[in-house]
């Protein structure tokens, strides 16, 4: 699915990023896991495309493509989706709108004709279920006046709806309540096939409870430190990122 | 007049900015350069138009020579050279256009392409069209089927030949002969326009609609609008306008005048796409247009505008709320880009008890534009529980660009309520990163977000200009984010 090799990545001149290595297989779920300032988001946003960071070195391959030569759209266009942290309001647009402008244009990257838009309105109903979004939300303006809890599940929803290859779910449990923390992983776990795979981006633990990881990495200082099966987030858990810290040659 | 050759063609290809940039090659008459009593009188003669109309002419002439251009407005522009200008130029016509086979072949190639077919419409979309080029009215479509149920839908000069005493009750009780230096100046050299009434109690079936289109060189274009809906009568009023693109500035300076008599109800959209001058600033219609309204007891007049064109915009389109109850409403999107300036807004004058008004203006700014929103609202003494609420939002695409709102409030009356509220925001990066990583194009995604934000303002447009006026938004707006 997706091979990234000896990734540097720097903002605005600062170093973030320093030899990241990691390979993500179809039917995997991977989790990577950090202190804060480790480079998680901006390895979220590098692989999403994000133009303020600068890419110094290494490479990405994603299905046969070199996913560093693409824009941001025709990544999204090729089946990678981010889940943002902090989803932005679009006054104005509607959240249906919006999601058939977004699908009929990864449908026509593929060859594929527009959606009809009773195909479209009965793939909504179905999606909506998935994470027990209420209809009426469809149709209002993207995030606008959601709660963060409502837009967390609008961002599994879309991806339900644009059925990515890879997904990136950058701190999507951050500010969830434990039942929103439950309908958002049911719906990611819903969604999971041996086509697919998902990178889960958390600070904490818990998200691991409901969405069980095949692998978990640890992020340190720009560079994966340690790597292991779901155990290994219980363990970080259990010793805090300190353990890490202080196991880390500087 | 300019000789359109392959090579402009394949340059007017190249650049595909402003799609409307052509010139018809259409032998014109135009009448020398300047303005005086003499040219005014030749204007009159051509137009075969009585005593009266000539009065009115001359009496405009003598005040607007003692007046000076307004400087006010927040916008900075050569000012034109006002006998530098040919004041009026038409198509030249072997004789009167009797039915629409009569049209020539290359005015009615023309209205194909601006998307008027009046063939077509006529049969497609039921929308009545009235064709003004440069000085003259070329077509009115419908006119049979509207007169039917009462209902006058022509040309301004043929009101004036036609339904004089109409004419001589209503031009200039709105907006008087000296009411400023560009509407007197209109007063004095117009050359047609539209003219509309609507019976009592009648409903208009069809959406009205004037196209004005510029398309000679070294003129201006000076038209003239009388909306007039008779007690319980409807009206939704569509106006369209392009220009070729030139070097030179040309001057637009229009009158419209709507009168809503007791209980009536004007509703008028405007999707303005005058050339707007290059890249660089270079050329561009100044569009100085007056347009107010009045309405009687129940009586509603809404103005909805989208201003996407012209180099520098100076226009306020104005309710007088003279009748109790009466409504008025001001919906407008401005758009500028590169180097163009709009001074736009509206005047609410609220003169009767129980008035209301509403203005919703979303000015949005690339490129190195300027952008301002200038509004009054004023409630008289007798205005008892006048109410207003006003909206300006501002939306900034460019470092380089500026948006203003100058809103006045002048209130008499204790019981009144007003609200205001502003925003300004700039077109967020993260917008466009959010829309993108979902597969939108950044072209598409600068669309969505822009009508997005002027969705209140669109709403109000009829369905077939809505389409046109958010794909218009979406080319004025293109490549501007930075």
């Amino acid at each position: 699915m997706i091979t990234i090799k000896d990734l540097h990545a720097s903002i605005e001149g600062k170093p973030i990023l320093k030899g990241l290595n990691l390979t993500v297989k179809a039917g995997e779920v991977h989790a990577i896991m950090g202190p804060n300032g480790a480079g998680k988001s901006t390895l979220a946003s590098v692989l999403a495309g994000r133009e303020e960071y600068e890419i110094t070195q290494g490479d990405i391959n994603f299905n046969g493509v070199d996913l560093l030569s693409l824009s941001v759209e025709e990544r999204a266009r090729e089946g990678l989706f981010l889940a943002f942290q902090y989803p932005v309001e679009i006054p104005g647009v509607s959240n249906i709108n919006f999601l058939r402008t977004a699908l009929n244009e990864i449908r026509e990257h593929k060859g594929e004709k527009g959606i009809s838009a009773k195909d479209f309105m009965s793939l909504v109903r179905e999606k909506s279920a998935l994470v027990e979004l209420d209809s009426k939300l469809s149709s209002r303006s993207v995030n606008e006046g959601f709660s963060g809890g409502e837009k967390k599940r609008n961002e599994i929803f879309q991806m339900a709806m644009l059925n990515p290859k890879l997904s990136i779910l950058d701190e999507t449990d951050s500010g969830l309540d434990i039942d929103a923390l439950r309908i958002v992983a049911n719906g990611v776990n819903q969604l999971k096939t041996d086509q697919n795979a998902t990178i889960i981006i958390t600070h904490y633990q818990r998200l691991l409870d409901y969405i069980i990881p095949d692998f978990v990495h640890v992020l340190y200082d720009g560079k994966i430190v340690k790597s292991g099966g779901k155990e290994l987030a219980l363990e970080l858990e259990e010793k805090g990122y300190d353990w890490i810290k202080n196991n880390t040659p500087n | 007049m300019a000789n359109y050759t392959e090579d402009d063609l394949a340059k007017e290809l190249k650049d595909q900015e402003y799609k409307f940039g052509f010139v018809s090659d259409i032998d014109t008459d135009t009448i020398p350069i300047g303005l005086n009593e003499d040219i005014v009188r030749l204007i009159s003669s051509k137009k075969e138009e009585p005593q009266w109309m000539l009065d009115y002419r001359l009496n405009a002439l003598a005040i607007w020579s003692t007046m000076k251009e307004p400087s006010w407005a927040h916008v900075k522009y050569k000012k034109p050279d006002f006998q530098a200008i040919a004041y009026y130029s038409a198509p030249k016509q072997t004789k009167k256009y009797e039915s629409w086979d009569d049209v020539d072949p290359e005015m009615k190639a023309t209205m194909t392409k601006l998307g008027i077919s009046m063939v077509e419409q006529q049969r497609l979309t039921g929308v009545a069209v009235d064709f003004v080029m440069d000085s003259v009215s070329v077509a009115t479509s419908f006119k049979e089927k509207l007169g039917e149920l009462g209902i006058i839908f022509c040309s301004f000069s043929d009101a004036v030949q036609n339904h004089p005493e109409l004419v001589k009750k209503y031009m200039g009780t709105v907006i008087p002969t000296q009411d400023n230096y560009y509407a007197t100046l209109n007063a004095a050299v117009f050359t047609d326009g539209s003219f509309c009434y609507i019976p009592k109690g009648v409903r208009c079936p069809m959406e009205l609609s004037t196209y004005f289109r510029i398309n000679a060189g070294g003129t201006g274009q000076f038209e003239r609008t009388l909306v007039i809906a008779d007690e319980g009568s409807y009206v939704s009023y569509l106006e369209g306008c392009t220009a070729p693109q030139r070097d030179e500035n040309q001057l637009h300076a229009a009158v419209v005048e709507l009168i809503a008599l007791e209980n009536a109800e004007i509703k008028y959209s405007t999707v303005q796409n005058w050339y707007p001058g290059d890249k660089n600033g270079l050329g561009g219609i100044f569009n100085f247009v007056t347009k107010r309204g009045i309405c009687e007891k129940n009586a509603k007049i809404s103005w909805t505008q989208v201003e996407t064109g012209s180099a520098v915009t100076w226009k306020y389109p104005s309710c007088i709320l003279k009748g109790d109850n009466s409504v008025g409403e001001f919906y407008s999107v401005a758009v500028t880009n590169n180097y163009q300036q709009a001074d736009t807004g509206t005047k609410m004058i609220h003169l009767g008890k129980n008035t209301k008004s509403t203005i919703i203006s979303k000015g949005i700014s690339a490129g190195k534009s300027q952008n301002s929103y200038r509004g009054l609202v004023q409630i008289h003494k007798n205005a008892h529980n006048a109410r207003n609420f006003s909206q300006c939002d501002s939306l900034l695409m460019s470092s380089e660009c500026g948006a203003h709102t100058f809103p006045y409030i002048e209130c008499k009356n204790s019981t009144a309520k007003i609200e205001h509220e502003a925003t300004t925001s700039k077109i967020g990066e993260d917008q466009l990163f959010y829309c993108k990583q979902r597969g939108i194009s950044e072209e598409k995604a600068i669309g969505l977000i822009v009508n997005g934000y002027c969705k209140e303002v669109l709403n109000q447009l009829p369905m077939e200009f809505a389409v046109e006026a958010q794909k218009l938004l979406t080319i004025s707006l293109e490549g501007s984010v930075g």
